[in-house]
């Protein structure tokens, strides 16, 4: 075991694919010189001349750039910035991006992946700390991943590298920094886009999550535990097409469910998977399924304002125990 | 710089095609035959056959929602670009993609697109990739119409093409109309072309119904491309001919006003002015007979087709479910 931070794992995944395919390659603002606005593609450029991209402010012609360099048969890496300017370039994500391969009987093929800084991170209020992947998942053709630590997000940007498919990468801001413990490169294990990872096993309740919130989900199940109640984490780690087999195995086996994401919970994903459980395990439900996400207000600045706004582990936690006394 | 009788003949003949295909299609979906709706490119032949005719086949284009010109010009199998406006599992596109999203990819067809404005970034990134990334002289050219210059996704693209000198070429169908808004009403300019400057792009203006014209534009942009000197803006005077789709009730003009302007800007009428008799664009005089024999053998094909079309299956449902992912 090695312990790396989540944004060395990303940018080891882009040296690797970048080197076993020079077809690969990566265009957004500030990366050649900069080395990314969170040091994500620190030295890349110096490795890889002229296929590490410094564009202009032109968001349009980054998704839309991207599917054109696809479609010639590259396979580009388009980084946003920030997630909340993935509004900036919808047409090109929602009616060219997701939709070539589908309009055209299959001719296109569009390997990109769409790397998004997304969520909360040192009070950047309203239009820079959103995660709007809800708003992917609902459109067919792309796929949506959200990672939660150093390791997956390594494999997981290798993965969507390697996909012929349109990947949306959403990672959190307030992950590039941390660090993980992650195995070493020969003892790496492939991501298959659309797995679930069960993070702890348990009895009692599942708490389904992905992205930074699994590490709040993580914390609580440890207090749950001290407090003798067994919960069973699933790290949902691909939104779109999402493992919702290895969700309903636990519930099953549970009963209880709560899902936790940063994102707005009126039309979040959680909204998606609670609604899958209710049509297919209702049975295995003894208690409500639980949501726990952001309120329906966008994202404040100051930093005791923009606290209302985010998952606590104490909001699990009571959440959790009260599922269980109330049905238990 | 004049073409021979052979390429004049070729340039002839797409533009006959396009036409006759046109006309069939036109009368298919009066006759209620054709689902979807169709956007009609008859009165600006001349500018799809004289701009691909200066392409190779591996030349990427992006075409519109009035692409079938674009389509025929690139060169896409005809039998199933019919087909597929026909919605059947033979068509280019499996019946997925219909008249708007008509596409041919073995031709460098990328597709007709239903957004207008949406294909400038995709043939600027078409073009970064092949400059920059896969290391080829490959060129990209988008077509967009007078009302799509107006859209921003112009300006992030013309932007970067210029800025790396990349292999694009932008021709604007200037046809004088934004679906059903005269375009001067709603434009800041005159001509089009004029937005190049800002991007430090050559342009050039070009009677939009002389293919010759349009085609001598489009080989010099192409071989500036190929150079690798970056992008040309060429708008293409036209006029559009029909409604903005069949069975627009065309509320904005009146019929008056239609053929006045069609007896002016035809071009066909162009093409027999210029050709019958010596001329500065062919390097021999072509005969009416050879014309019209070229536009009977094309009225020919676009029925075949159009058998093709009717005798093919329609999809079958279950079918709905391929091609989301690769």
């Amino acid at each position: 075991m090695r312990e790396i931070t989540f944004g060395q794992g990303t940018l080891e995944a882009m040296r690797e694919e970048m080197e076993a395919d020079p077809t690969v390659f990566v265009m957004g603002e500030d990366l050649a010189r900069q080395g990314g606005i969170f040091g994500q593609f620190t030295g890349l450029a110096d490795s890889f001349p002229g296929r590490v991209i410094d564009t202009p402010i032109s968001e349009t012609f980054l998704a839309g750039g991207g599917v054109g360099a696809a479609l010639a048969g590259a396979r580009p890496v388009v980084d946003l910035h920030y997630a909340d300017f993935c509004s900036v370039c919808m047409d090109e994500i929602f009616n060219q991006m997701a939709k070539a391969r589908y309009m055209s009987g299959g001719q296109a093929k569009i390997p990109l992946v769409l790397r998004a800084p997304d969520g909360l991170i040192t009070q950047g209020a309203a239009q820079h700390s959103q995660s709007v992947e809800a708003w992917f998942v609902h459109v067919p053709g792309l796929k949506v991943v959200a990672p939660s630590n150093a390791e997956d997000a390594k494999a997981v940007l290798k993965a969507a590298i390697r996909d012929d498919n349109p990947v949306l990468y959403f990672e959190h801001k307030n992950l590039f920094r941390q660090t993980f413990e992650v195995p070493d490169p020969e003892d790496e294990i492939p991501y298959e886009i659309g797995k679930a990872k069960v993070r702890r096993t348990g009895t009692d309740l599942t708490i389904v999550s992905y992205s930074k919130t699994m590490l709040t989900v993580k914390q609580a199940a440890e207090k749950l535990a001290e407090e003798g109640i067994s919960a069973e984490v699933i790290d949902l780690i691909t939104l779109s097409p999402w493992d919702k087999e290895t969700v309903l195995q636990s519930v099953k086996k549970t009963g209880r469910l709560i899902i936790a994401h940063e994102a707005v919970k009126q039309g979040g994903f959680g909204g998606e998977i609670a609604a899958t459980v209710a049509e297919e395990g209702f049975s295995y439900l003894k208690a409500p399924i639980s949501r726990i996400a952001a309120p329906f207000v966008p994202v404040p600045f100051a930093p005791e304002l923009e606290d209302q706004v985010r998952v606590h582990v104490e909001d699990i936690v009571k959440k959790a125990k009260e599922l269980i006394k109330k049905n238990g | 710089m004049r073409v021979t009788k052979q390429q004049a003949l070729q340039l002839y003949e797409k533009m006959c095609t396009i036409r006759a295909f046109e006309e069939l299609v036109k009368k298919e979906y009066l006759a209620g035959n054709l689902p979807g709706f169709v956007h009609l490119y008859i009165g600006e032949e001349a500018v799809a056959s004289g701009i691909c005719a200066a392409l190779e086949d591996e030349d990427l284009i992006e075409s519109t929602h009035r692409g079938h010109g674009h389509c025929i010009a690139k060169g896409a199998d005809l039998n199933r670009m019919m087909a597929e406006i026909y919605g059947k599992a033979t068509g280019l596109c499996r019946g997925k993609g219909g008249s708007m999203h008509i596409a041919d990819f073995s031709v460098g067809m990328l597709g007709a697109n239903g957004v207008v404005g949406g294909g400038y970034n995709l043939a600027a990134g078409a073009a970064l990739a092949n400059k920059m990334i896969l290391k080829n002289t490959k060129v990209s050219v988008v077509f967009f119409g007078d009302g799509a210059s107006n859209r921003g996704t112009f300006h992030e693209a013309a932007n970067v093409s210029s800025a790396w000198k990349l292999p694009v070429i932008f021709v604007n169908e200037n046809n004088g109309w934004a679906s059903t808004t005269p375009y001067r009403t709603t434009t800041a300019v005159e001509n089009i072309s004029d937005y190049a400057a800002a991007y430090h792009m050559p342009a050039r203006i070009v009677h939009g119904n002389n293919v010759f014209e349009v085609y001598r534009a489009a080989v010099e942009a192409v071989e500036r491309a190929r150079r690798g000197e970056g992008p040309t803006f060429i708008e293409a005077k036209t006029f559009r001919v029909e409604g903005h789709f069949v069975k627009d009730p065309e509320l904005y003009r009146t019929r008056e006003y239609i053929e006045e302007e069609r007896s002016k800007q035809d071009p066909f009428s162009e093409f027999h002015r210029i050709v019958l008799q010596e001329n500065e664009e062919v390097e021999e005089v072509i005969t009416k007979e050879e014309l019209d024999a070229v536009r009977q053998k094309c009225e020919e094909r676009v029925l075949q087709a159009q058998k093709f079309a009717l005798e093919s299956p329609g999809p079958k449902p279950e079918e709905y479910l391929e091609d989301v992912y690769a």
